[in-house]
């Protein structure tokens, strides 16, 4: 990679992913969905991880949400060596450093907002005081400080991502790991929430979206395509061109 | 521990609000649990009463009393070694308390002579059959607690006469007299008159066991004279320190040997007997009565118990995204583990309070309806059940939760 690519100065990496395979047995054969990607991504990028289905797009993102450990390589997040650790060392880099966004928003639906935002700091042992304050400020910080006590099913579409991402940003995470985020909505409400992730981006967040769609993943600053388990292409944009983009849509 | 709090809080939350949407589902379920809980707790009560009902009808033996009879209070292999016995003569009494009385620091303080037949007693066109006939002396008093609801006990100067006197129990009483105050009314026992000078109070049968109620007790003199039939004879002995009564047996039994004349490489022909060796054979008839009691009822709980794991293995399944979920925002094993717990704990609590109140409710009932019958409801059953219903939550909701808990985190999030 070259070094003009940048505008901005690299921060320090938190992912470092070396030669990583992951192999699935599904009943007599073994399936390599991952057949040795490398992967560096350092503090405050914007990433879009794209691919078609089967090219093991899921699979890495599993193993960049630490939800699953590689078969064979290295990974290490913020220095720390994720392949061999157990269950629960994982659950903790989960809550601690990894902010999800899921496609379908995985609210709990009977609770309120707040109490979903929540959610990771009661996994944290935060006590409740400070829980409420900081979900209180995640959700004012992505538009919703009044829809508290609402829960998901008063809620819209664009609404419910946006809780989903204050429950993702709630914890301060290292990196905020977004799977199709816009996949159940309309593109205008769509570009309204690749509007907040830029936002995001821009107060110093590091951003990786998983996505199959070019007009989504041209928010990002750096685009890799998988292909049966390989990368096939890295490259990184300059930050003019994807604001040039931004001005072409009224936000 | 801070966090484990916090997760324990959350997990009842979870808890409430999963019960509160699914109510009709939650109360189905919990209904198994009650029923367990009803009938354990009744079956509880029941053991108690029973309990309650042996004691008190032990505590008419007294338990400061030897009694000295033919048999022994025990079931015997060896009956023939039994039947041929000499038996026990009320005279013996006399006997013992004038060797008691001339012996310093006896343990022995009286002995009582008692004879006992059935027979009819009538009052005016009122007849009670087959009514315990006891004759004794006024120091009756002093092995067996009287109380006398009316009257009183006939005195040592009618003892002494054998005079027609004679004091009844509450059944009797009820009988013969129900309109009217039985003392100083003259009653035909045997052919006899005799006059009432006193009434028991009410102290309750139990299981057919030895009552007050139905007996009538009357001056062994009186006795003696008017019923010849065959009547069975004791004495009893009271005993001066309860916590000697090992000792007392031993002066008692040499006395006996003394009455009877007995040398000394002959065996005893008599037996002494006392409160706790009866409760010895009652015991274990007790206990399996509340052990197989128990058991039977409890099987309904566990029936209730197998709805409640049922009902989680559901709520696992249908909540598998949740839990994908749960997992990727931080949880750990041991968080789902206790969240699965917890919900069906809570179900159990439930059903074990509402099944709790509801045999409450029957206990009262049923005292109302058959007053006879001993029911107990302790703090200590209700306890015992709560306890018992946590129990049946944790075991029931393991299986299911743990099954939660080692969810792989990638499957959950994908199940649809």
């Amino acid at each position: 990679m070259d070094e003009r690519d940048f505008v901005r100065p690299r921060g320090p990496i938190v992912i470092d992913i070396e030669n990583i395979t992951k192999d699935y047995v599904m009943g007599q054969e073994t399936v390599r969905a991952l057949r040795g990607v490398s992967l560096q991504i350092h503090r405050n990028e914007y990433i879009a991880v794209m691919g078609p289905s089967g090219s093991g797009k899921s699979t890495l993102m599993n193993m960049l949400g630490c939800l699953d450990t590689p078969s064979s390589g290295r990974y290490e997040f913020n220095g720390r060596n994720v392949a061999e650790m157990d269950d629960d060392e994982l659950a903790a880099i989960r809550n601690r450093e990894i902010g999800f966004v899921f496609q379908t928003f995985n609210l709990l639906p009977r609770s309120t907002s707040l109490r979903n935002v929540e959610l990771p700091l009661i996994y944290a042992g935060i006590d409740p005081d400070t829980r409420e304050e900081q979900a209180a400020q995640a959700l004012i910080d992505v538009g919703l400080g009044d829809r508290m006590q609402h829960k998901p099913n008063e809620l819209s579409g664009g609404q419910r991502q946006r809780v989903a991402i204050a429950r993702a940003l709630v914890n301060k995470p290292s990196i905020i790991l977004a799977d199709e985020p816009t996949g159940n909505l309309d593109s205008k409400t769509g570009e309204e929430i690749m509007a907040l992730f830029e936002h995001l981006y821009q107060r110093g967040n590091t951003i990786i979206l998983v996505t199959h769609e070019r007009d989504i993943a041209a928010h990002a600053r750096r685009t890799v395509h998988l292909r049966d388990g390989l990368i096939e292409s890295d490259e990184v944009k300059q930050d003019r061109q994807v604001q040039d983009r931004h001005e072409a849509i009224p936000v | 521990m801070k966090r484990f709090l916090y997760e324990v809080i959350e997990s009842w939350r979870i808890a409430a609000a999963q019960m509160r949407s699914n109510m009709t589902r939650s109360t189905l379920t919990a209904l198994g649990v009650i029923i367990g809980i009803i009938a354990v707790t009744l079956m509880g009560t029941a053991v108690n009463g029973i309990s309650t009902g042996f004691d008190k009808s032990m505590a008419v033996l007294g338990d400061d009393v030897l009694y000295v009879t033919q048999w022994p209070w025990k079931p015997v292999d060896d009956w023939w070694n039994y039947r041929d016995r000499k038996r026990i003569k009320t005279e013996y009494a006399e006997t013992l308390n004038r060797v008691i009385s001339k012996t310093p620091n006896t343990n022995l303080v009286v002995a009582v002579p008692t004879s006992n037949l059935f027979r009819s007693i009538k009052y005016g066109g009122n007849q009670v059959d087959n009514v315990f006939v006891l004759g004794t002396t006024s120091d009756f008093t002093l092995t067996s607690t009287i109380d006398c609801k009316e009257g009183r006990f006939f005195s040592e100067i009618e003892s002494r006469g054998g005079a027609n006197v004679v004091v009844i129990g509450y059944d009797v009483a009820d009988a013969l007299f129900p309109a009217e105050s039985p003392i100083d009314k003259q009653v035909l026992i045997n052919g006899q008159l005799f006059k009432v000078v006193g009434v028991n109070s009410r102290q309750g049968t139990f299981l057919g066991l030895f009552s007050w109620d139905s007996m009538v007790a009357l001056p062994l003199g009186a006795f003696n004279k008017y019923f010849s039939g065959k009547s069975e004879s004791d004495v009893r002995v009271k005993v001066k320190d309860k916590t000697k009564v090992n000792e007392a047996k031993d002066e008692l039994t040499g006395l006996m040997r003394r009455v009877r004349g007995l040398q000394p490489e002959q065996k005893d022909d008599f037996s002494i007997n006392e409160q706790q060796a009866f409760k010895s054979t009652l015991d274990p008839v007790k206990n399996s009565i509340a052990f197989a009691g128990l058991f039977i009822t409890g099987l309904s709980l566990f029936v209730g118990a197998i709805g409640i794991m049922n009902i989680t293995f559901v709520s696992v399944k249908e909540r598998t995204k949740e839990i994908g979920t749960r997992k990727a925002l931080g949880a750990r094993r041991r968080t789902i583990l206790l969240q699965f717990l917890i919900e069906s704990t809570a179900l159990c609590l439930l059903g074990g309070f509402i099944g709790l109140t509801l045999a409450f409710l029957l206990c009262l009932a049923l005292a109302a309806a058959v007053p006879s019958f001993p029911i107990h409801f302790s703090i200590g059953l209700v306890l015992a059940s709560m306890i018992v219903s946590v129990i049946t939550g944790l075991l029931s909701g393991f299986a299911p939760a743990w099954s939660a808990s080692r969810l792989d985190p990638v499957i959950a999030l994908r199940y649809e």
